[in-house]
């Protein structure tokens, strides 16, 4: 009896493998990203190891914060640790109501000159380290930090400028409805991310995406901190031409692809 | 419930006695110890002479000229008193320390074991005598309270007596002036004639603190003995005859201390939740840093804290950016003893891992990392966001450091009327950005006590912080409003002048697509957040 049930459980144990076991097979190589997101990486999700960066947007306001939160949400709430360096200005209600478990996000707002040393730390242990890239980062701590990730198997999603990232995403526009002339309030952002990078990705992408949605079409979540709007006007309807599927999640919708 | 029968071990002018031994002031001159200008305590030779509890420092003094006066420091008072109470625990067990000066045990198991509470006294007195040279008093009865009195005459009062004890003292006995002074205006003048007094009637008269006074007088003392359980001693220490100053040494003899902890703990069955790491270099420097685990720190766990910790004190100096600390220097040479204090100390009731282990291994691995960080920038340093209620995105997240509790600043459940609707803004300023909107006539844009917009925003200039980091702002280039919604007014905490805060708030749009969070408070415009 006692024999059946060690076997059992060693059977058991080679089923169920920990996710950050360093084991190179498939499927545990591959953090989830939002499937609105999905079809600007290579492999449809952040590998493990690679790094993917974010860049600024044109207008240096106009959407690559939420575009950074966006990307962390599906891994964090799949389970994974994050960790967010040198952005001191980030909004945790905009994190949580992207879908990132704030329990697993760790924050670094002022690394100071120890940046390189705190990013290849958090690379040790966390699955997705975002590093607010400060001014300008020579050319050897690229490599060392890339080659970290590398070996440790985490993703590092660079925050600014980068010089040989995998795949570097950016918001080229962004547009806010519901706001009018004294009436009305943000509801929501058309946004259009472009992707460019090298091997896989080489071939540039650009998709349209609300980011935020409307709140108003998320049924299954609703944030703790809650919303009510003060003005208190019904939802605003789809515009015609976008593609909203009745998922459950609308918090990002895919509006149109354009390669 | 009869109340326990108590051994009440105090000793006289503790404060003076106190002094004399951590400060050296002879009890024996006149001696007075003082609290906000009136005297505590009096040495025996300075009431001889006239000064009594309660003096002015200058009517003391002018009945005693020789006077020492002594400021009161109740630190003083505890620090002294241990040893007394370790003294006491060498010959009873289970005491509970009243105060400095007094503590009590059941006096059962004494009288029965030393055959009589009259030699179960002396042999205690005796041996604080004999140990730490302080004099003392023994008084018993039925409760802590009428023991307390007992004790200052001396008195063994017998069992079920004590109600009579009590009857015959002053109403003074009880310690609460307001009370007496009304008391004895009542004609109630001793413990006996409030005792008298039905229940009932003083609860309805005196409130709760008055009945409890009442309970006392009757010599009905239910509180029970809150006994002091000797902490075990599970610091570790360590001397080195050759200073470590080398990181691979330091970080063996980190591994050998750690593990001698862990054992520590665990034959205990306890588990600390923060490790103190003191140590003291061969100048006498003393460094020493908390860390901090939501976890259990396993033995490697503590010797890596200790290595990260005597690695980041011998190789490199610790600048904490942005707050403009600086940390404390490197030490000048090398460390000679260390010492790992458990804090926050818990029974090990067994942390689970995850039911096939991935998730204790992920947080391992993630909380290693950010320990690590911790090490090199400071625990503050690492932080983790809780959400919570309040109406503006930087009131309802609070950042707590890494490791500990996560508890929300102001509670989610009340309504928050005025929050802002979704999405909500990805950046917020832990600043606001001061700033100035204008009409299209280029008038300053004012929001009336009726809400009333004085025109609609056509432009915002934003300040911006200006290079040198001087706290100047400089102006910035106008950019045209394309939308805008509002006033939405907050009105928040009115009831506490000093924190009281009346906003206004909008949403605007600008040309470049842009959308940004502003407020309007006495006149003035700020950005709050950026919808990024």
């Amino acid at each position: 009896m006692a024999g059946r049930m060690v076997v059992g459980s060693t059977a058991l144990a080679e089923l169920v493998r920990p996710a950050s076991g360093s084991d190179p097979t498939g499927a545990h190589q591959l953090l989830p990203v939002l499937p609105e997101l999905a079809g600007l990486l290579p492999n449809r999700g952040l590998r493990r190891g690679s790094t993917v960066a974010v860049g600024l947007g044109h207008p240096a306001r106009s959407g690559s914060t939420s575009l950074m939160l966006a990307l962390l949400a599906e891994a964090s709430r799949a389970g994974s640790w994050c960790a967010v360096v040198g952005v001191p200005t980030l909004g945790a209600a905009a994190a949580a109501d992207l879908g990132i478990e704030l329990g697993r996000l760790a924050l670094v707002p002022h690394p100071g000159p120890e940046w390189a040393t705190v990013v290849a730390a958090l690379i040790d242990g966390v699955d997705v380290v975002v590093a607010a890239v400060p001014g300008t980062v020579s050319a050897s701590v690229v490599g060392r930090l890339a080659a970290r990730a590398r070996q440790r198997g985490s993703v590092l999603v660079p925050y600014g400028r980068w010089a040989g990232a995998d795949v570097t995403l950016q918001v080229i526009r962004g547009a806010w409805e519901g706001l009018g002339q004294g009436r009305g309030r943000l509801r929501r952002r058309e946004v259009t991310i472009s992707a460019r990078g090298r091997g896989a990705a080489a071939r540039p992408k650009e998709i349209r995406v609300w980011l935020p949605g409307d709140g108003s079409s998320r049924t299954g979540r609703v944030s703790s901190a809650g919303v009510v709007p003060p003005s208190g006007g019904p939802a605003v309807a789809a515009p015609p031409g976008v593609g909203r599927t009745g998922s459950r999640r609308a918090a990002l919708t895919v509006v149109g692809t354009s390669d | 419930m009869a109340p326990v029968r108590t051994m009440l071990l105090w000793c006289p002018d503790w404060p003076v006695i106190a002094a004399e031994i951590v400060d050296g002031v002879s009890a024996a001159t006149p001696v007075a110890v003082l609290y906000a200008n009136r005297v505590v305590a009096a040495s025996a030779s300075a009431r001889a002479e006239g000064v009594r509890r309660g003096l002015r420092k200058r009517e003391a003094q002018s009945r005693c000229p020789r006077l020492t006066v002594l400021d009161h420091d109740p630190g003083r008072d505890v620090r002294a008193f241990e040893p007394v109470v370790a003294a006491v625990e060498e010959v009873v067990a289970g005491v509970e320390v009243i105060r400095p000066g007094a503590c009590a045990v059941a006096a059962r198991g004494p009288s029965r074991y030393f055959g009589g509470e009259e030699r179960a006294a002396e042999r205690i007195v005796e041996h604080v005598a004999q140990t730490c040279e302080v004099e003392s008093q023994i008084g018993i009865a039925d409760g802590v309270f009428a023991a307390g009195l007992a004790a200052r005459s001396g008195r063994v009062v017998p069992p079920g007596d004590t109600a009579g004890f009590l009857a015959g003292l002053p109403v003074e006995a009880l310690g609460r002036p307001g009370l007496t002074d009304l008391l004895r205006r009542l004609g109630l003048r001793t413990l006996g004639d409030f005792a008298a007094l039905p229940a009932g009637d003083v609860l309805a008269r005196f409130g709760f603190d008055g009945t409890l006074a009442h309970r006392l007088a009757a010599g009905q003392d239910h509180r029970p003995l809150a006994v002091r359980r000797p902490p075990p001693d599970l610091a570790v220490t360590e001397t080195y005859d050759d200073p470590l100053d080398r990181v691979d040494a330091a970080a063996f003899a980190a591994r050998t201390l750690a593990e001698r902890l862990h054992e520590t703990l665990g034959g205990h069955g306890l588990a600390c939740t923060r490790l103190g790491i003191e140590a003291v270099t061969a100048h006498g420097q003393e460094l020493r840093r908390v860390w901090r685990h939501d976890g259990l720190l396993t033995a490697a766990a503590i010797a890596d804290r200790v290595r990260w910790q005597l690695d980041g004190w011998l190789t490199g100096t610790s600048r904490r950016p942005g707050s403009g600390r600086v940390g404390p220097p490197r030490p000048t040479a090398g460390i000679i003893r260390l010492r790992l204090v458990p804090e926050g100390v818990l029974a090990h009731v067994g942390l689970q891992p995850g039911l096939w282990g991935e998730t204790g291994a992920e947080r391992e691995r993630a909380h290693r990392a950010l320990n690590r960080v911790q090490g090199i920038l400071g625990p503050e340093s690492v932080l983790t966001a809780v959400l919570g209620g309040g109406r503006s995105p930087a009131d309802q997240t609070r950042l707590v450091p890494w490791g500990d509790e996560r508890a929300p600043g102001r509670p989610a459940a009340p309504p928050w009327p005025g929050r802002l609707p979704s999405p909500a803004p990805a950046v917020v300023l832990p600043e606001p950005l001061p700033a100035a909107v204008y009409d299209a006539a280029g008038e300053l844009v004012r929001v009336t006590a009726r809400l009333a917009v004085s025109a609609p925003p056509a432009r915002l200039e934003v300040a911006v912080p200006a290079v040198d980091g001087a706290g100047s702002v400089a102006p910035g280039a106008p950019v045209e409003i394309v939308g805008w919604a509002g006033p939405w007014p907050v009105d928040e905490r009115w009831w506490a002048p000093a924190e009281a805060r009346r906003r206004a708030r909008f949403q605007v749009g600008l040309t470049d697509g842009t959308a940004l969070l502003l407020s309007l408070a006495g006149g003035r415009w700020w950005v709050e957040a950026v919808y990024d």
